[in-house]
């Protein structure tokens, strides 16, 4: 298991690099130097010049691409994401504490997700044909058609308003409810359908019947026999969905106030700032692809066929 | 032999094409979903015939207002017409699918076709590409190019469409991998035909199939993105009368006027709800055993 | 090797009575087993004989009612040790699974859970049918491993069946079914999919095991050689129908419905090299959705064509028996209406008895 997991880990090495690259081009293909940009029309002239040179030189603008992508990374690898020309401060001070909050939000969201997913395709599948099972599978249907920003707009409407449950800015820790329902219940949905089909799959497989044939109860014969089979096809499905549900929070997130990375983000690219900009997308695709390392890494623990040794 | 009872059914097959498009007909999520579809297109060509008021008329005065006789919809935050307003964002929904689609479908099928049908560098570099596009998900795939192009409507739907490319490439790729092993094709060589020849009417009507099933997929998946974008100000910009900006400008009216939220996000959700179900019937038809 | 049959008086453990399973499908109504009446004495082993599509796979699952729909058990009885299957609830059939009557199917690979450690799979019955606590399941399964012949059994209880070859699945699967010492054992073509070597070897095991438990076996197979091996009586089905059963050596050497002697003459033998074609019978097995009034095996019946017989056609022939224990379903060999007929010569088939 281990070499297995050192052979992924090198596998990601090109990626990486490509995602430093691609963030850093990022930068390098804004049509108007951001300092420049920054400056003009608010200093005299000779201010202007004197603090568009200063920056530069900070900056390393004026050296070749690749000794800009060497400070690039070595900056990165020092801890520092560079500073945020609109907010005046590093970068990474923002990130902070926002990053917590939408890894909070997403997990809660994926939790969500997972058991209502899973319970919902347990069941249709086991009782396939009934009107259990069409009732879920039409709820899945309109799941994945939902804009989750409708969604969770529809929330606030039937919740806060009109059934008055909670206040319409909650505090405390009640305050993640709305915004994990509303991506949570979303993606129950593609969850739910992958759940139904791939239990579906196992129970006609033959060893299901031949543990019928021995005398397992039905229950059993669902719980114990079928599902951690069902469970790896539904694990590669969550990890696929992923990146579904850290878009998800980006954009919920702007309506609940919910005060993660991607609230920052969206401002961040309507103000045009670059280093915030680039810092989240950064941050972002590594987090997204340690998270499908840990999954690939479950998987491959799960089910016993994969090959760990090459 | 004579008298050995055999039963022989004689079949008249019709040409595969209006067989398939036939069981179309008959499968209900087609037939649903390709309503939805051709009502959407209806609206759209037809917008300006149907609707009592134009869509970017202000009217100070009659901000608000609840559905009635005179506005169907009612009105959004500055007087404007809302059921004018979803009739003509039925363009501009139909536009971002189309576009979207076009350049995930076109670029990355001709990318897969290359890696799949190629020569093994050129798979390798493509799929190399492709896996470092995949690292980022969906999402920031789209903020990257908005974040450098900027804001607007072709913008953000140029960047859907490229964030689309990895999915398409990589689902052509394979399935070419999967149909350049079958007989047919080793007997279509044998057989003397050229590669050429072989790629486009052997491999390529055998790709179409699950292309097509992708695409009905995948096209919704997009609109839906592009909305969001919209929606977060990354896309479209207001005052267009498109759904995700319709939806952001009514945010804040949420509470006193639920129509002017309600009615965009049912627009969407019905449409892209129609395209699902479009989708659903046509991989019963093209692709039974998924 | 020979072995004489249990005497036919003995109360039979299974006695199954014109048993009907069908199957809805867009044609119609299937008929896979039409009116089977079967019966296996303790400590028998019964071969049913067959090609595919004769149901006798089917009449298998129906035994233990593991026929779900579109199937259903249309008609008859199936008594097991003189209690009614067919009646009986889901917790007393719960209880004659496994329990009372073991099974094992054709692709060993395809019955092992795939991501249950082979030890864990053969410890569960005991465990949960058996009431043993993990620690004794575990040590019991290792012991019925080593009992079937798997070398090094506490080490090979640790592996998944991906790990294990054709031949070791099969023994784990008879293991299994025969955990909790059932009274039967139904086996459905268990070495169809194995190499010919291996073949000879779990079907050796097989007889060891029902021999030492007291266990019945009935032995579903379309292989008269694996049947020349094991079995005490053979049972031939044609269409859903038993057409005939009797002891092995009698239907082995002189069988008397004529699709029986096809079957026989079919067999390839060793030593007679380019002796000439196989002999094959011509044409092929009716639809099952179009039942019809005669006998089933009637179009394709070299007899009835030659003997001219239109009743074949017609009627449905009953059971005849020729003498005890082996009886016959067809007119041209009934001798209340016909003389004896003069039997063609036959050589054993390839796994035979000399």
């Amino acid at each position: 298991m281990a070499q297995y997991v050192v052979r992924r880990l090198l596998l990601l090495i090109p990626v990486v690099i490509g995602i430093l690259l691609i963030t850093f081009l990022m930068k390098a293909l804004i049509p108007t130097d951001a300092v420049t940009a920054m400056y003009q029309g608010q200093l005299s002239e000779k201010d202007a010049a004197q603090a568009i040179a200063t920056l530069r030189a900070k900056y390393h603008l004026d050296l070749p691409w690749y000794q800009q992508f060497y400070f690039y990374v070595a900056d990165l690898l020092h801890g520092n994401l560079g500073e945020s020309i609109r907010l005046r401060k590093p970068v990474i001070d923002e990130i902070g504490y926002r990053y917590v909050n939408t890894i909070l939000l997403t997990g809660a969201s994926l939790v969500i997700a997972l058991v209502i997913g899973l319970v919902t395709g347990i069941l249709a599948a086991a009782k396939r044909n009934t009107w259990l099972d069409v009732t879920a599978t039409t709820i899945g249907l309109f799941g994945i058609s939902m804009p989750a920003f409708f969604f969770g707009l529809l929330l606030i409407l039937v919740v806060s308003v009109w059934l008055r449950l909670l206040p319409v800015v909650p505090h405390g820790p009640m305050a993640i409810l709305l915004p994990a329902l509303s991506l949570g219940l979303i993606e129950a949905a593609p969850l739910s359908r992958v759940a139904r089909a791939s239990m579906i799959d196992v129970l006609r497989r033959d060893y299901i019947q031949a543990a019928r044939a021995r005398g397992a109860s039905e229950t059993a014969l669902l719980l114990r026999h079928a599902l951690p089979n069902a469970l790896i096809v539904v694990l590669t499905v969550v990890g696929l969905q992923i990146g579904n549900l850290l878009g998800g929070a980006f954009i919920v997130e702007t309506i609940f106030s919910w005060h993660g990375i991607g609230e920052l983000a969206v401002n961040a690219i309507q103000w045009r700032d670059f280093a915030l900009t680039q810092a989240i997308i950064l941050v972002s695709a590594v987090t997204y692809l340690v998270i499908n390392l840990v999954a690939d890494l479950l998987y491959a623990w799960l089910d016993p066929r994969v090959e760990l040794v090459s | 032999m004579s008298d050995i009872l055999i039963e022989e059914p004689i079949f008249h097959m019709p040409s595969r094409g209006r067989q398939l498009f036939r069981r179309l007909l008959r499968n209900p999520s087609a037939a649903l979903g390709g309503s939805v579809l051709a009502v959407l297109i209806l609206l759209a060509a037809f917008a300006p015939l149907i609707t009592p008021y134009d869509p970017f008329a202000i009217n100070p005065m009659g901000r608000l207002k609840p559905p009635t006789w005179q506005h169907w919809f009612g009105t959004d935050e500055v007087g404007r017409d809302l059921f004018s307003r979803i009739m003509y964002g039925t363009r501009y929904f139909l536009l971002i699918c189309a576009v979207t689609a076009s350049i995930s479908a076109t670029i990355g099928t001709t990318l897969g076709l290359i890696a799949g049908a190629g020569s093994a560098l050129a798979d390798g570099i493509i799929m190399r590409l492709i896996d470092i596009l995949l690292a980022f998900p969906y999402i920031l795939m789209v903020l990257v190019v908005v974040a450098i192009l900027g804001p607007s409507l072709w913008t953000g739907m140029a960047a859907v469409g490229i964030a689309g490319i990895p999915g398409y490439a990589r689902l052509v790729r394979s399935t070419v991998l999967t149909v350049k092993r079958e007989d047919y094709v080793v007997s279509a060589r044998a057989l003397g035909a050229s590669e050429t020849e072989i790629l486009f009417f052997t491999v390529l009507p055998n790709v179409l199939s699950p292309l097509i099933v992708y695409l009905s997929f995948a096209t919704p998946l997009a609109a839906l993105l592009a909305s969001a974008l919209s929606f977060a100000g990354l896309g479209t910009q207001p005052p267009a009368p498109e759904w995700g900006v319709m939806l952001v400008n009514s945010r804040t009216y949420l509470f006193s006027a639920w129509w002017a939220v309600a009615a965009p996000g049912m627009a969407l959700f019905i449409s892209i709800f129609g395209l699902n179900i479009l989708g659903n019937g046509l991989r019963d038809v093209l692709d039974p055993q998924s | 090797m020979l072995m004489t049959s249990p005497p036919s008086h003995a109360k039979p453990l299974l006695d199954i009575r014109a048993l009907q399973t069908q199957f809805k499908s867009e044609r119609g109504t299937v008929n896979a087993v039409q009116g089977v009446d079967l019966t296996i004495a303790p400590g028998e082993i019964l071969g049913l004989v067959g090609e595919s599509g004769s149901g006798k796979s089917v009449l298998a699952l129906s035994i233990l009612r593991l026929i779900q729909s579109p199937g259903t058990i249309a008609g008859g009885e199936i008594l097991f040790d003189g209690r009614d299957v067919l009646g009986m609830s889901k917790k007393e059939l719960t209880q004659l699974r496994g329990r009372d009557i073991g099974i094992i199917f054709q692709q060993p690979h395809g019955c092992l859970n795939p991501v249950r450690r082979i030890g864990w799979q053969v410890a569960e019955p005991l465990r949960h049918q058996g009431g043993l606590d993990r620690r004794a399941a575990w040590d019991g399964a290792i012991a019925l491993l080593r009992s079937v012949g798997i070398p090094a059994p506490e080490e090979k209880a640790l592996a998944y069946p991906h790990q294990l070859s054709g031949g070791q699945a099969q023994r784990v699967m008879i293991a299994i079914a025969l955990a909790l010492k059932p009274r039967l054992l139904i086996a459905d073509e268990p070495t169809t999919a194995l190499d010919v070597t291996i073949q000879a070897q779990i079907l050796e095991l097989l007889r060891e095991s029902c021999r030492n438990f007291g266990t019945s076996l009935l032995l579903v197979t379309h292989d008269l050689g694996v049947v020349a091996k094991l079995a005490d009586r053979v049972a031939v089905m044609y269409a859903g129908r038993i057409v005939e059963d009797g002891p092995v050596a009698e239907m082995l050497v002189e069988p008397q419905h004529p699709y029986a002697r096809g079957l026989l003459r079919a067999a390839p033998r060793l030593g007679n090299a380019g002796a000439g074609r196989l002999q094959d019978i011509p044409g092929g097995i009716p639809d099952l959705s179009r039942p019809s009034p005669g006998c089933a095996f009637a179009p394709r019946c070299e007899v009835r064509r030659s003997l001219q017989l239109g009743r074949c056609l017609t009627e449905q022939p009953p059971f005849q028996t020729s003498h005890a224990g082996h009886r016959t379903r067809c007119w041209a060999t009934d001798r209340s209406i016909n003389p004896p007929q003069s039997v063609s010569e036959m050589s054993l088939p390839l796994e035979g008895r000399p």
